[in-house]
């Protein structure tokens, strides 16, 4: 990399800024921008002028301040200490930001590092002198908090004889860790990495999503299951919940590690996850969710360029942890905040438009950003696999998926989970539409399914979708003719149909228990539906109505079983089941006839 | 507040005139800087004209030879050969002090009430600056604003933004302003006052809204920043931002409550889209610029609540959606970045149901954290809901009786229809001065609920603990329930 440039500034428009005598300087290099030191990323070069994108506000600052080029891409810095963290779109720590400056706005011109220099960390080294290592080895472990194990990892680059390493002990993550020998030059290594952002972190091969990355949502993972390392899209208008099934995502994955990105979206919404995290506690490990999740906040008022910065700082990070062995969660709310401020700057550099006005690499951006997903086997000696999930919610203007980032984003994306008005209205949260939505990991996951879960599991989804389909069409007739006019038979489809929806897809993200289900939960929870179905039917041809079916005590037991704790539940929904077993149609005719005789008696 | 210190000096100042004027364009002026570098990005210009008169702009663009101004009086009248430019080497500022409160000023931050300007404690940057959130407290106080539809199923919350989505011809100043009144009068006046914003709306409906502080007695409680329907549109793009700096100062250094009314949103948003077409920009949707999101953001994130400050700022824009449409660029984005919103409705105004509110797309995202035992009372959540629900299933029948007619129905299903017409009549429709106290408001649900002979197996959305206890059959007489702790 070369050295320092120091250029001076052409000209100010918003948050771009041109530079010239800047000869030299590469693309994505950061600058730092005017007296008080803004910092920036050159975005284009013409000759010796270039144009910055600074990440700060741009007041006050004049024609012929100086412009200094650092060298150095757009990095983040990758150590102990990230998670639990909330960083801005440039890794910058807000509470050292609240700190430092002991001001609760964020003034510009903040310089701060994005981990503790001098912490110390407990290391215990795992390798001895004399090993061969390559990168992404595992040279030894620092305890991060009470649940990650964070892998210290031979950085990119670097392999070859361990010469020397240290002691278990506390060390900085700036002191030398270990020494390696490679071709008669021996280097220093300490526990710290840098990577340029916008690159992803090298990897040695993908591997098939054959795993399902369980979330406890039962539209996600029974209807429409995401592969650990799949990639989902989650489009939906304001009001439709996008965030709260994003946070729900945070809370139950049972991934290692998650990311979150709160990008251009309310700050209020960042506080309300960094109080609930510290409280919540993850269900895999007992311990609170913070432990395991690094946030990433550039709100809505937060400059726009550091905005478009925020993801990939977000998904390096991701890739860190990745590399580790861990199986990832990325979410990124909302990734459209991350195309208009790509249009914003487009925009300043007059750029030639593409559809709405969005750059005509839109498309390829987001494919990027995408394809950083996946299931691997990490660059090292031993065997290693992590994976990379990444859920994107889009926010398109009026609801309507027909806009470019709803579009390019499902052209890459595997899983599409639309979010409906219509749905919200009714209160039918979380409001996934179940006709419109789908997955496309289906047959990779489907061992799993069968193996792990039920071997009936998949025949039982198919037959409830076929029953919501169904349900649709019923209920169009219904609009035309009344709810009247359907056959009995009809009408238990009807029934059926509405147990799904409400005893099954709607689940209460503010209910202790409903919050989260476990697949076992879920599994029997769609059976007894999908049973009782089939059992409506046989009652139905021994002459049973409907009306009688439906004063059956067991109708109340259905509707509250999302109720029962996960723990119990398998206890429990067994015991629905065989009651359900037991229904017999002469049972219920005599039930019936015998309670209306007792209440004849009473008259 | 810390504030960067300014680069320019009293000496310089006086280089910085420029007679050298090369194209006025829309409300834009070009101004050639013959090399004299020192003008900065942001900063503040006085324009004098050939005729004597003074007005004042801010540079959107500057380069070494260059910059560019954004009048906000408009360029009628100016010429390139004799027009002055001073740039005064500051960016926006507002002088404020607590006498601020009962001031009227122009949508430019000057004094219009015939009293002198006032001595200001500090002068602030009207741009603001982005709270921290890691120094953001989340809102969860509740705000009794006396109207039941809002306090029942869309509660206010100290600290939050809750939009008035509205249309021509439909009664959000009403709302705005009882709103404003009622919300005063718990008990801490002094510690509550009220910022106007006026934006582009007539003399007519800002005179509306003086008259309504005055007859509540809260004159001197209000700031009000008025840019009239024929003042300058330019003008427009600062007077928000005036009225939250004087919100922020009065917030978050002098410990109020602030209930900030920005009105008309839909204006604003025309003159940024103006400003961007003379500029030559890539247009958006509808022509608006792309960074609209942004701005708005830049707007309604200046409410909140802090760590640490007794202050609160509370937003209430007021926007009306051109043609009715809730897709239309304004309140689509608005709605992105406002917690929640209130949906005027015109077919509820026509049948003479006021406040016109439309329960099914209206909504409060920091309701959930602000209401139940403590705040409001125990049954707040599971009642909204069931009266929620109740309501929509009575709509949804409602549209299928126009189709099919009434003789299909259940006996249920006359319930819910019945039910949506009482709703409408009783609970959501009140007097404009009517000031119901929260456990009215929810007590008037309890009782449209007793149209349903079996409670616990119609009204699903309530559990049988809260029915046992709140439903009017089962209440003991002696119990007083109007108690936020029962």
């Amino acid at each position: 990399m070369s050295t320092e440039r120091i250029g001076k500034i052409l000209r100010i428009s918003g948050p771009v800024v041109e530079a010239d005598g800047m000869l030299g300087s590469s693309m994505y290099e950061v600058c730092k921008v005017g007296d008080e030191g803004l910092i920036g990323e050159i975005i284009r070069i013409q000759g010796e002028v270039c144009t910055i994108q600074v990440y700060e506000e741009t007041d006050g600052l004049l024609p012929n301040e100086k412009v200094i080029g650092t060298g150095a891409g757009l990095s983040a810095e990758l150590a102990p200490g990230l998670i639990g963290q909330i960083y801005d779109g440039i890794q910058r720590p807000l509470p050292l930001i609240l700190e430092q400056t002991k001001d609760d706005f964020i003034r510009r011109g903040v310089v701060t590092l994005p981990l503790e220099y001098d912490k110390k960390w407990p290391f215990v080294p795992t390798v001895a002198k004399g090993a061969k290592v390559v990168t992404g080895d595992i040279i030894g472990t620092v305890q991060e908090g009470p649940v990650v194990s964070h892998r210290v990892m031979v950085p990119p680059g670097v392999q070859g004889t361990i010469s020397s390493i240290v002691k278990a002990g506390d060390y900085t993550i700036n002191d030398p860790i270990f020494k390696v020998k490679n071709n008669g030059s021996e280097k220093n290594v300490p526990m710290l990495q840098k990577w340029p952002v916008r690159f992803g972190r090298p990897i040695k091969e993908r591997l098939e999503p054959t795993i399902p990355l369980l979330t406890g949502q039962r539209v996600f993972d029974t209807f429409f299951p995401i592969a650990k390392g799949g990639t989902s899209a989650i489009p939906g208008g304001f009001g439709t919940g996008k965030t709260v099934s994003q946070h729900q995502l945070a809370k139950w994955s049972n991934a290692q590690i998650v990311v979150y990105i709160g990008c251009g979206e309310r700050g209020n919404e960042m506080t309300n996850v960094l109080e609930d995290f510290p409280k919540l506690i993850d269900p895999n490990t007992g311990e609170p969710l913070m432990n395991r999740t690094i946030l990433i906040a550039n709100t809505s008022n937060m400059p726009v360029a550091a905005r478009e910065a925020s993801v990939y700082t977000g998904m390096t990070l991701a890739e860190y942890y990745r590399d580790m062995g861990y199986d990832v969660a990325l979410m990124a709310d909302s990734t459209s905040r991350w195309a208009e401020a790509m249009r914003e700057i487009s925009g300043r550099l007059e750029e030639m438009p593409g559809e709405s006005g969005y750059p005509a690499y839109l498309a390829s951006k987001i494919a990027q950003f995408y394809e950083r997903a996946g299931r691997v086997k990490t660059l090292s000696t031993e065997e290693r696999q992590g994976s990379i999930t990444i859920t994107g919610a889009v926010s398109p203007p009026g609801g309507d998926f027909s806009e470019p980032v709803t579009q390019n984003t499902l052209r890459i994306t595997k899983v599409f989970w639309a979010l409906s008005k219509d749905l919200a209205a009714r209160r039918h949260f979380p409001a996934i539409d179940y006709l419109v939505s789908y997955t496309l990991y289906t047959n990779e996951l489907s061992p799993w399914f069968s193996k792990e879960v039920n071997p009936n599991f998949l025949r039982y989804r198919s037959e409830a979708m076929a029953l919501l389909q169904k349900d649709k069409e019923l209920e169009d007739i219904v609009q035309l003719v009344g709810p009247e006019a359907l056959p009995e038979s009809e009408k238990i489809i009807l029934e059926a149909a509405r147990m799904i929806k409400e005893d099954f897809l709607q689940q209460n993200a503010f209910n202790e228990v409903d919050s989260f289900s476990t697949i076992q939960k879920q599994w029997l929870m769609l059976k007894v539906i999908i049973d009782f179905y089939n059992k409506m039917r046989e009652l139905y041809n021994q002459g049973v109505k409907l009306p009688e079916m439906m004063n059956l005590p067991i109708i109340d037991k259905i509707t509250r079983m999302k109720y029962i704790p996960n723990e119990k539940a398998e206890g429990e929904l067994a015991g629905i089941l065989a009651e359900i077993d037991a229904l017999h149609a002469d049972d219920i005719v005599d039930r019936i006839s015998g309670r209306m005789m007792t209440d004849l008696k009473k008259d | 507040m810390t504030q960067t210190p300014s680069k320019i000096t009293p000496e310089t100042l006086s280089k910085r005139i420029f007679k050298t004027a090369t194209e006025v364009s829309g409300p834009l002026l070009f101004v050639d800087l013959k090399g004299k570098a020192g003008v900065s990005y942001g900063e503040i210009a006085r324009i004098k004209l050939p005729s004597g008169e003074e007005r004042s702009g801010q540079i959107l663009e500057v380069s070494r030879d260059i910059a560019v101004v954004q009048l906000f009086e408009g360029t009628s009248g100016m010429d390139v050969d004799q027009t002055t430019i001073q740039f005064i080497g500051e960016t926006m500022k507002l002088p404020v002090s607590s006498d601020l409160l009962g001031r009227i000023f122009s949508g430019r931050g000057e004094p219009i009430d015939g009293q002198p300007p006032i001595i200001p404690e500090v002068e602030l940057p009207i741009s603001g600056s982005p709270i921290n959130p890691y120094a953001r407290q989340y809102p969860r106080e509740f705000i009794q604003t006396g109207i039941t539809t809002l306090d029942g199923l869309f509660t206010l919350i100290r600290g939050q933004k809750l939009p008035i989505f509205s249309a021509s011809g439909l009664p959000h100043n009403e709302v705005a302003a009882q709103i404003a009144r009622q919300a005063a009068v718990l008990g801490q006046e002094k510690d509550f006052a009220v910022v106007f914003a006026a934006m582009g709306i007539t003399a007519e409906e800002a005179q509306f809204f003086r008259n309504e502080f005055e007859k509540s007695g809260a004159l001197d409680r209000v700031v009000l920043f008025l840019n009239l329907a024929d003042d300058p549109a330019i003008e427009r793009i600062i007077t928000p931002r005036l009225a939250l700096t004087a919100a922020e100062y009065l917030a978050f250094e002098c410990d109020m409550h602030l209930l900030v009314i920005l009105t008309d949103m839909t204006n604003y948003a025309e003159s940024l889209r103006e400003i961007g077409a003379a500029r030559e920009e890539v247009p958006g949707r509808r022509g608006y610029p792309g960074y609209l999101y942004s701005d708005l953001a830049s707007i309604y994130e200046r409410a909140g609540r802090i760590k640490g400050r007794k202050g609160t700022i509370t937003q209430m824009p007021i926007l009306s959606m051109p043609n009715d449409d809730m897709t239309h660029p304004v309140p689509d984005l608005s709605g992105y970045i406002t917690e929640g919103q209130v949906l005027l409705d015109r077919g509820l105004h026509r049948r003479g149901i006021y406040p016109p509110i439309n329960v099914g797309p209206s909504l409060s995202r920091l309701m959930k954290e602000g209401i139940g035992k403590g705040l409001t009372r125990r049954d707040h959540r599971e009642l909204a809901d069931q009266l929620y629900y109740a309501y929509a299933r009575g709509i949804d029948l409602r549209n299928l009786v126009a189709v099919v007619g009434e003789e299909s129905l259940t006996e249920e299903d006359h319930r819910f229809l019945q039910f949506a017409d009482e709703f409408e009549g009783k609970f959501i429709n009140q007097g404009r001065d009517e000031n119901r106290s929260i456990f009215e408001s929810l007590d008037i649900g309890w009782d449209l609920l007793k149209n349903f002979p079996n409670p616990k197996r119609e009204l699903k959305r309530i559990s049988e603990k809260i029915i046992e206890f709140f439903h009017p059959n089962n209440r003991d007489s002696n119990k007083n329930y109007d108690s936020r702790d029962i």
